[in-house]
């Protein structure tokens, strides 16, 4: 079977023109995007109040305007974001990352963990191995934690979602109290010095040092991958998307005003351990969670108890615990929750108290 | 040929090994594929993406779903 050749300069040629092809697509693109988004209030209300037999000022009619106005600006933004942010992640490796952490010394690892935990493209499912091929490779506990803390729980869906739903500066104070979190819950459990509480075998697996020759990538390829990024990612989250703006949607109209007042509100202490508590078990990803979260904050719930739900749903997932189990010892494990829903508590609290 | 896919069972692992298999029918290579999950094999392989390829024993990629165009390449040479 022959392979497709092409010779040097023709091949040379044709990329710059692919390329030129791919710049010209992406600015057609961004302009299609900028004029649909402005259109989407009035094209709401035109669906709910004109298309559809819904008397303006009803129950009803608050709850379809508001899903259908959400629904396209959070695909939409989320759109731009994972294209974004897959671009960017196409230049991080987990191979460079960990090569560039293995000789960090402990607080300054740790930032660059949970900020490479954001940029390094890493599958939850990998978890195990990427584990392994870290604390082998000599990066040390703390370290590796706080890019395990931050790489669920600052993603790229959680910040287009919540930048579309509430605005950036809940989008902003979520990215930074994450890697707040990230930073110091690996420091903490850094110093507690827990490494014979990894599994043996972990420690006596054959760490064979692999080095995979480096693809050269190209602004195409680049272009490309954050393609590929968006069709794997909002193939996977529109669904959750649709649902959890439905559920906010059905909150937004139908749930009297302050309701939540009362039970995720800043009066009562008890209302973040309680977010989080229920948070734990709970397994939905920020696509399904955020938009929920949105309708709960207009009715009166408390910014700092809404993060901490947020949060705790995000980060800490029992599923998660069970693929982890595997190479943490139990006490390891609890540690790792306990301190990660410290960190959690401090946050909501603080927010609940400043706001 | 031996081809191993590692993986714990995400969906991007069952798409590698779809993948793998058709590029087989395609081309007619004799290859064997045999899927691993288990945690401590994938690590042996000192590999710490999934899913990755294997091919008599030499790591071809991990991390990633790889193009079809590429895991031709493998397998021909």
């Amino acid at each position: 079977m022959e392979l497709k050749t092409t010779q040097p300069i023709q091949g040379e040629e044709k990329t710059k023109k692919m390329m030129a092809l791919s710049f010209l697509m992406a600015a057609i693109g961004v302009y299609l995007w900028w004029t649909i988004y402005r259109v989407l209030p009035d094209l709401s209300k035109w669906i709910t109040y004109k298309l559809l037999p819904i008397q303006g000022g009803s129950h009803l009619g608050s709850s379809v305007e508001f899903f259908f106005y959400d629904t396209p600006k959070v695909m939409m933004l989320l759109f731009l974001v994972v294209f974004g942010v897959g671009i960017i992640r196409s230049f991080f490796t987990p191979e460079k990352t960990r090569a560039f952490l293995s000789g960090k010394s402990e607080f300054a690892g740790n930032i660059f963990a949970a900020l490479l935990g954001i940029l390094t493209p890493f599958c939850s499912c990998s978890a195990v191995p990427l584990f392994i091929g870290f604390v082998t490779a000599g990066v040390p506990l703390g370290v590796t934690f706080s890019f395990l803390i931050a790489a669920p729980m600052v993603n790229e869906i959680a910040l287009g979602l919540l930048y579309g739903l509430l605005g950036w500066k809940v989008a902003a104070i979520y990215l930074g109290t994450g890697l707040f979190i990230a930073i110091s819950a690996g420091w903490v459990i850094g110093r507690l010095k827990l490494e014979n509480h990894i599994e043996d075998w972990v420690t006596q697996a054959n760490a064979t040092n692999l080095t995979l020759e480096e693809e050269k990538l190209t602004w195409n390829d680049r272009i490309i991958y954050g393609w590929d990024a968006v069709k794997e990612i909002i193939g996977r989250v529109w669904i959750y998307v649709i649902l959890g703006i439905a559920v906010g949607a059905g909150i937004h109209g139908f749930v009297p005003e302050g309701v939540m007042a009362s039970i995720m509100g800043k009066g009562s202490w008890w209302s973040v351990p309680l977010s989080v508590v229920i948070g734990i078990p709970m397994y939905s990803n920020a696509a399904g969670v955020i938009p929920v979260v949105e309708a709960l904050l207009g009715k009166g719930a408390a910014l700092g108890s809404v993060l901490a739900f947020m949060m705790s749903v995000i980060a800490l997932s029992l599923p998660e615990m069970v693929i982890l189990r595997k190479v943490l010892k139990p006490k390891l494990i609890a540690i790792f929750v306990g301190v990660v829903a410290s960190g959690i508590l401090f946050v909501g609290y603080l927010f609940n108290m400043i706001l | 040929m031996e081809i191993k896919v590692l993986g714990p069972g995400c969906a991007k692992c069952s798409k590698t090994e779809k993948l793998v298999q058709e590029v087989i029918k395609e081309t007619g290579v004799d290859a064997r594929v045999e899927k691993v999950s288990d945690m401590m094999q994938i690590a042996s392989y000192g590999v710490f993406g999934t899913p990755s390829v294997i091919v008599d024993g030499e790591v071809k990629c991990t991390g990633k779903v790889p193009k079809k165009n590429d895991i031709k390449k493998w397998l021909l040479k």
